[in-house]
């Protein structure tokens, strides 16, 4: 007697199995067949987001009667922009350095070269800067840029190349030696140097160094964003953290911009245009604040917030290096500065 | 006159069994669906650099220090996994002790276990302010963030391998002929050294090869724990995600390309060392 | 056949009596070398699994399972289980027609056949989802032709299943050929003498089996698949509750400082791989003759 027993190894039916597979790719796809947009956004701003695309949705519902979802995407500015290069449908891009920006519109041509006229302010709804977080009490007395360079002094910051923050903290160290060693562009760059030697650890994301150096207790100072630093003392204890805020900083811009191409073969124009605007708009200026960025309209938000934001004197980095096609080919692309640095060093 | 007549080359020696077409279709249907058209992609895609192109981001420093680490700290961490598993291999086949099903079944986890969950445990354990960190950090060594904490990424990784290519030889030994040594007089190590280790020695290899070819190209155990640091430790695969993330495509598929190469050589070492052990030992 | 048996008793009475003195070490340097691998594993094996479990309830049970609560976890969960859902057949029924079409018959080529089947396996995760990258991407060798006629492979469900199918293609295949090489054809053609066609061999000789070693390849492949990070960080899009599988779901809560979170999630997988473990070693124990020879991976 044949012995089918083996009832539970036995293999599906080729048919059954497609019909199986057709079915489960259904299920997605019906979930998606609501309006959605997508914001493809750079690593720290994952609460920001969660608050502004939930009110926006609920704004949109109120004024147009259609139900909207805003999906997020976070993760390395530059590694977010090759996503969105790569077909990512995103509707809308928020990204943390005006070249990631330039990248996609360059090499994908989704984003009009123009898209900073697009938008008021070139596209910036905010901006920040970079501070220094730093142990409770300032054990390595980090006081200025130039504590940075210190022997005994580990500093940990993202790999440029991958991340916003990263080429933020490295501009800003920049900027600050050229204007304080009379404008000498080598001098600066020795300075840069410098400083990554100091760093032992380079994450791919924002993110990742304030992990490193927050939970991971690795490191004597962190260059942040401006914003994670509150967000570290809020998250890990303000009795652990102290934020050292620098005499002079760098004017960071992170801009958003429309996705033509996406929206127009998707459809949601209307739905993503009315995003961007959104940001604009009062109720998204007060969140920026409380989520301690720097609104581009203060008026519209909580004195309180901005009370927390500290007086710093800010430089634009465009004023020292050009365009952004210059800062970033100088510094970030393949044999430029930061490639140079690194060899150098070993 | 004599008529000599070679026999048709086959392809394949006829049989009752039926279904050779259709599963055999259906292989290589799949197959090159699935593995080598992909593959051949990205052989184009670096080809389109061109042969000086690959050897130029072969021969670039951070590249070149890229490579070196990857496979560098891979040798030396296979050679632990290898040496530890066979250990390991051994005491589980050839010793009784409590709990020995208990550590035989744990020899698999990194097998089992997924790639990011190992890698946040890990750099959680070796981590400066972490549970085995801590204790190294007061002998003056650092882990986490170095080659250091590299290599403990893929000794973990590769230990099954080591462990599992050499155990059933281990079990197979034929005490016989350990007996028949010791009537003749050889010492205990002897014996080990000389009679029952040699023909275990091509399993040794085969797990040595599997564990360099799988710490080469670990990802997601290495990068919460490696430091990341051009020229100190930044692995190969984290370079391809970099390169990537610069929009160099053809760059990220020439390092591809070249790790790709090397995995074909080492499986082609396994192979090698199989067939060799077949004819001289009569088995894998 | 019967040379299969007496060996496989043999090993089984070798592995019961205990060596005599003249065949094995001094009872000191034997526990000494048990107590090395066991320190061993536990240093390098047992303690990061520990942590993770440690970790997840280190804020005790309430906000382990508040984890669960978060709409974006489920989603991980519920896209892990669809991609597993997916590869997992599809590379057991490869696996089932290439084993018999390279066990059952001998053609010229084979061993090409069996190391192009095993080359999955040593290619890094980070290179297989870039392969996919490469192709469907919208400067790729497709380039917008799938998202042009509304199919988005890429950074969608369909490029997670091809990178997971990818990553997991030689799991069944590799466990299957040598076992049915063992077994021969014997079986299947004494069946064929007496009238089944080729099909009711294979589901009622065949199957039978091989029936452990096939379920021994599913939860590798299985436990494979649904942890699988590299790979799917590439070509996911990182899409929160659309794109991001379970392990790329504790990399994010792992980024947003919530470390129990990220944990408690891990300790699913963990808790799944312990699973895998007891499964896959309560076959062994129970069928070790019918498994491949030598559990290669």
């Amino acid at each position: 007697m044949t012995d089918t027993s083996a009832g539970s190894a036995r293999p599906v039916s080729r048919r059954r199995m497609a019909l199986l597979g057709l079915a489960l790719l259904a299920v997605p796809m019906a979930a998606r067949a609501e309006t959605a947009l997508l914001n493809v956004s750079y690593d720290p701003t994952r609460e920001l987001y969660r608050d502004i695309n939930a009110a926006f949705a609920k704004e949109w519902k109120a004024k147009a009667g259609e139900d909207l979802t805003v999906r997020a995407s976070h993760g390395g500015s530059g590694a977010q922009a090759r996503t969105v290069i790569d077909g990512v449908p995103a509707d809308v891009v928020t990204l943390g350095i005006p070249s990631d920006i330039d990248a996609i519109s360059r090499l994908s041509k989704k984003i009009p070269a123009d898209w900073r006229t697009k938008l008021p302010n070139e596209g910036l709804a905010y901006t920040s800067t970079v501070v220094f977080l730093v142990r409770k009490g300032n054990p390595k007395a980090v006081h200025d840029w130039t504590d940075l360079v210190k022997p005994d002094v580990k500093v940990i910051t993202p790999n440029p190349k991958t991340s916003a923050g990263g080429r933020w903290n490295f501009l800003a160290a920049w900027g600050y030696a050229y204007e304080h060693n009379a404008k000498d562009a080598e001098k600066a760059n020795a300075f840069v140097g410098q400083i990554y030697r100091n760093v032992p650890v380079l994450d791919t994301g924002a993110r990742g160094s304030t992990v490193t150096f927050a939970q991971r207790g690795l490191g004597d100072v962190l260059p942040a964003w401006e914003n994670e630093a509150f967000l570290v003392l809020q998250e890990f204890g303000a009795d652990k953290f102290d934020i050292v805020v620098p005499p002079t900083s760098i004017y960071a811009e992170p801009p958003v911009a429309l996705v033509d191409a996406n929206v127009d073969a998707k459809g949601t124009r209307k739905q993503a245009e009315a995003y961007l605007q959104f940001l604009y708009s009062d109720a998204a200026q007060a969140i920026f604040a409380k989520h301690h960025y720097r609104p581009i309209r203060p008026e519209a938000a909580d004195k309180k917030d901005l009370a927390l934001l500290p007086e710093i004197k800010l430089f634009k980095i465009e004023d020292f290096q050009g365009s952004w096609d210059d800062i970033q080919k100088k510094n970030f692309d393949n044999g430029g500065l930061f490639d140079q640095l690194s060899r150098a060093a070993h | 006159m004599v008529q000599t007549s070679r026999p048709k080359r086959r392809f394949r020696r006829p049989s009752v069994i039926p279904g050779f077409g259709l599963t055999f279709g259906y292989t290589l249907t799949c197959l090159s669906l699935v593995v080598l058209l992909p593959l051949a992609a990205l052989v184009a895609k670096a080809s389109g650099i061109g042969l000086t192109g690959i050897v130029e981001t072969a021969t670039d420093p951070r590249v070149a220090s890229a490579l070196r680490i990857s496979f560098g700290v891979s040798l030396v961490a296979a050679l632990t996994a290898s040496v530890f598993g066979f250990l390991v291999a051994w005491v589980l086949t050839r010793y009784r002790f409590p709990g020995r099903k208990l550590v035989d079944a744990v020899v698999d986890l990194p097998f089992a276990l997924p790639t990011a969950v190992a890698g946040i445990a890990l750099a959680s354990l070796y981590a400066p302010n972490g549970l085995v960190g801590a204790q190294l950090a007061r002998l003056g060594i650092q882990a986490a963030y170095t080659p250091v904490g590299i290599f403990i990424a893929m000794v973990f990784i590769g230990l099954p391998f080591a462990v599992r290519t050499v155990q059933p030889l281990i079990a197979e030994i034929d005490k016989e002929v350990e007996e028949a040594s010791a009537t003749l007089g050889a010492t205990r190590l002897t014996t080990l050294t000389k009679v029952v280790l040699p023909p275990l020695i091509p399993a040794v290899l085969t797990g040595f090869a599997m564990a360099f070819a799988r710490g080469v190209g670990e990802y997601g155990s290495i990068i919460f724990i490696a430091g990341n640091l051009p020229y100190v430790s930044e692995i190969a695969p984290l370079l391809i995600v970099i390169k990537l993330s610069e929009f160099d495509y053809g760059g990220a598929s020439a390092i591809a390309t070249i790790m790709l190469g090397i995995s074909f050589l080492t499986l082609l070492t396994i192979n090698l060392i199989q067939a060799w052990s077949r004819r001289r030992f009569g088995y894998v | 056949m019967s040379e299969a048996l007496t060996a496989t008793t043999f090993a089984a009475d070798k592995a019961a009596e205990p060596p005599a003195s003249s065949v094995s070490e001094p009872a000191a340097v034997r526990w000494l070398l048990t107590g090395i691998a066991i320190a061993f594993l536990a240093l390098f094996l047992v303690l990061p699994l520990v942590t993770i479990f440690v970790q997840a309830f280190a804020k005790g049970w309430q906000t382990y399972l508040a984890t669960f609560d978060e709409p974006d976890a489920w989603s991980a969960i519920r896209l892990t289980l669809t991609v597993a859902a997916i590869a997992v057949p599809f590379n057991l029924v490869f696996g089932i027609m290439a084993a018999w079409s390279i066990a059952k018959f001998e053609f010229w080529g084979k061993s090409l056949l069996v190391t192009l089947i095993d080359l999955p396996f040593s290619v890094s995760p980070v290179v297989s989802g870039l392969i996919y990258v490469l192709l469907f991407s919208s400067q790729g060798v497709f380039g917008t032709f799938f998202p042009e006629h509304g199919m988005q492979v890429l950074f969608a469900l369909p490029g997670i299943v091809l990178a997971t199918i990818f990553v997991t293609f030689p799991f069944v295949a590799r466990e299957l050929i040598p076992l049915m090489q063992e077994q021969g054809t014997t079986e299947e053609e004494a069946a064929l003498t007496l009238g089944a066609t080729g099909l009711h061999a294979f589901l009622t000789v065949t199957l039978p089996n091989i029936r452990w070693g096939l379920l021994y390849s599913v939860l590798l492949c299985n436990a494979r698949a649904m942890g699988e990070f590299g790979a799917v960080s590439v070509v996911s899009g990182h899409i929160r509750g659309l794109t991001n599988t379970v392990p790329l779901h504790v990399e994010i809560l792992y980024n947003e400082y919530n470390f129990v979170a990220a944990f408690a999630v891990a300790s699913l997988l963990a808790g799944l791989a312990l699973v895998t473990l007891v499964i896959k070693s309560a076959l062994e124990w129970r069928y070790s003759g019918e498994l491949a020879a030598g559990t290669r991976h």
